[in-house]
């Protein structure tokens, strides 16, 4: 069955008919990033507007793999444990050059951990997901369809929006403004903002197929891949299953390609009967595009704060559009409800866009890699990725140079100002390792808050702001979990403990944590030892 | 890299080599000699090692005689 792309109601705003109040934060866009943010801030208390120009969840599957991290982030959200139960969980991968398997892999899942390394589900299932759990804060987040925002002014203590709606157009205040706008952001291109990058030739066909009989030969799903497959004249092909038996198909199709004339069905439909022979199938969706890694210079300007996509594109391989978006939501939220809430000053979010453009860096480096490898350049890059594809059939170290796209892991912060560094099993910055807890799990007792956390013989100190939970531990005055597998101690160490931030990335460790010192880590990780530095203090 | 480790090995590797690519036209060569590039490059291991070897085949470039 076609996904039911049902309209969300338009309500007239308030703000046609008289000033409204302030809000603390306007979000444009209501895609995966927007809608997350509005949740992640509603959590913490924190009020926000979203504008959406729309009234549907995104149209065609878009963005399907969802990585582990992501997942861990839309649990701490409310809609992790819906993603999964819907969405197609996939372990086996093949390789093929040619008509001929290169290799496979199993990505056998390891133990003590509630998330897998990845789940395909639509971008619309998202969506739509994100939308149920905002209404579940009806005085938090106020959803707003067919509310376009065509202008706005920074007016240094506050934003003023332009929002123009089927009954006309009216002003909004709000504190800070988040543009979510996507690809495309109309608000990146109001400002004038250079977004540059590495443009890349390659067109790919990219359709959904809705399917009852799996091509895989299997019910389990897999993820196929092609370098020079028999069946398309092009250089890679893709095969991905989603939920409701619609498969992904990713073809490429070459520089010299009108977009136009391939995004037919004439042209399309014998391309997927080339790949699936003769299995009934549907078309649900396609597009013929073309792709760049490019980012912002400052994903920060005063009062306008740039997530997602807005701020940074990257290729398809990898997943990194979704997921590097997901996690800019998960590093800004909880700085920008601190900065509202008066606990921080402004110049807290500076380390977001430090924090989220070293990982965008990261995720443009793997992104540009796997395209070059997908699409040589020249004869000689052909020849040197034919041989690794020949030597890969044997040789180990050859499977590994074959790139079809690194998938998305949670970037590391490590060395940055916030983080305290140290020496232990898990480096400060780097994003909480989950582990079973009896019935709990780490990620959902740490994250949203700072917290303090000792993993077997150590010591506490009580600090104010701070929560703290024995993981291994006796009795405590407060709560204490026991690590009955061992799943904790073996990614934590034991004796230790670790300070982490309300984004469940570490923010420092200690073999002997005092008072002193762990106010200051936290200090520091709030962004006040920075402040002090910059102010000469 | 200024180091001699071929020693007195030099000869018959060279050789070898040679011997490696008889038989072959021109483009099987190219092949052969890309699997080999990557293959030693396996061999060697190391990153930077291996950076350095890249930066001086390819400096030859800039002081060929025209």
């Amino acid at each position: 069955m076609p996904y039911d792309y049902r309209p969300f109601p338009y309500i007239t705003p308030p703000g046609l008919t008289g000033p409204e109040p302030r809000h603390p934060v306007a979000i444009i866009g209501a895609g995966p990033i927007g809608l997350a943010l509005a949740i992640d801030l509603a959590t913490k208390g924190v009020g926000s507007v979203v504008l959406d120009d729309n009234n549907v969840v995104s149209f065609g599957s878009r963005a399907i793999c969802w990585a582990k991290r992501t997942l861990e982030i839309f649990d701490r959200l409310g809609v992790g444990e819906r993603m999964l139960a819907k969405g197609v969980t996939w372990r086996v991968g093949r390789l093929f050059h040619g008509a001929d398997e290169v290799y496979a892999f199993d990505l056998l899942p390891e133990d003590g951990h509630k998330y897998p390394a990845f789940i395909n589900l639509q971008q619309y299932y998202v969506e739509e997901y994100l939308i149920d759990r905002a209404r579940d804060f009806p005085d938090l987040i106020d959803l707003r369809f067919k509310n376009a925002v065509t202008d706005h002014q920074d007016r240094g203590d506050h934003v003023a929006l332009t929002v123009e709606t089927p009954d006309g157009s009216y002003q909004l205040e709000a504190q800070y403004c988040v543009a979510c706008d996507g690809a495309g952001s109309p608000t990146r291109k109001r400002m004038g903002l250079g977004f540059d990058g590495q443009t890349f030739d390659e067109h790919f066909l990219i359709a959904d197929v809705e399917m009852d009989d799996s091509p895989f030969g299997t019910d389990t799903p897999e993820r196929w891949f092609w370098f020079e497959p028999p069946f398309h004249n092009g250089q890679s092909a893709l095969l991905h299953r989603q939920p409701d038996n619609i498969y992904r198909i990713d073809l490429q199709l070459g520089p010299d390609t009108d977009p136009k004339a391939e995004a037919t069905e004439e042209k399309v439909i014998p391309r997927i009967r080339a790949m699936v022979g003769d299995r009934p199938f549907r078309l649900d969706w396609m597009s013929v595009y073309k792709f760049r890694c490019a980012k912002l210079d400052q994903f920060v300007h005063g009062r306008m704060i740039f997530a997602g996509d807005s701020a940074h594109v990257v290729s398809p391989f990898g997943a990194r559009g979704g997921n590097g978006g997901i996690q800019d939501v998960d590093n800004l939220g909880w700085k920008l409800a601190r900065v509202v809430q008066g606990q921080s000053d402004a110049s807290l979010l500076d380390s977001y866009d430090q924090e989220r453009r070293q990982c965008c860096d990261e995720n443009i480096l793997n992104s540009s890699r796997a395209t070059n490898f997908m699409t040589p350049k020249s004869p000689i890059e052909a020849l040197f990725r034919q041989e690794v594809l020949r030597l890969a059939h044997d040789m180990p170290f050859a499977r590994r140079l074959i790139n079809s796209g690194r998938l998305s892991m949670p970037g590391s912060l490590a060395g940055l100002p916030l983080q305290t560094d140290a020496d232990t099993p898990v480096r400060p910055g780097g994003a909480m390792p989950d582990a079973p807890l009896g019935d709990a799990w780490l990620i959902d007792v740490v994250q949203s808050r700072f917290c303090l956390l000792g993993f077997g013989d150590v010591v506490l100190p009580d600090v104010d702001g701070l929560a703290r939970i024995g993981v291994g531990q006796g009795a405590q005055n407060y709560p204490v979990y026991q690590d009955i597998d061992g799943f904790a101690t073996e990614r934590y160490g034991t004796g230790m403990a670790y300070l982490f931030r309300p984004d469940g990335h570490v923010a420092a460790a200690f073999r002997a944590p005092d008072a002193d010192s762990v106010r200051e880590a936290l200090r520091r990780a709030c962004g006040e030892l920075e402040r002090e530095y910059a102010n000469g203090s | 890299m200024d180091h001699d480790n071929l020693g007195a090995d030099g000869d018959a590797v060279y050789a070898a080599l040679m011997a490696t690519h008889e038989g072959l036209n021109e483009a099987e060569s190219h092949a052969l000699n890309a699997r080999l590039v990557l293959m030693m490059a396996n061999q060697i291991g190391d990153a930077d090692v291996l950076e350095k070897l890249f930066l001086a085949a390819r400096s030859y470039r800039e002081s060929t005689p025209q």
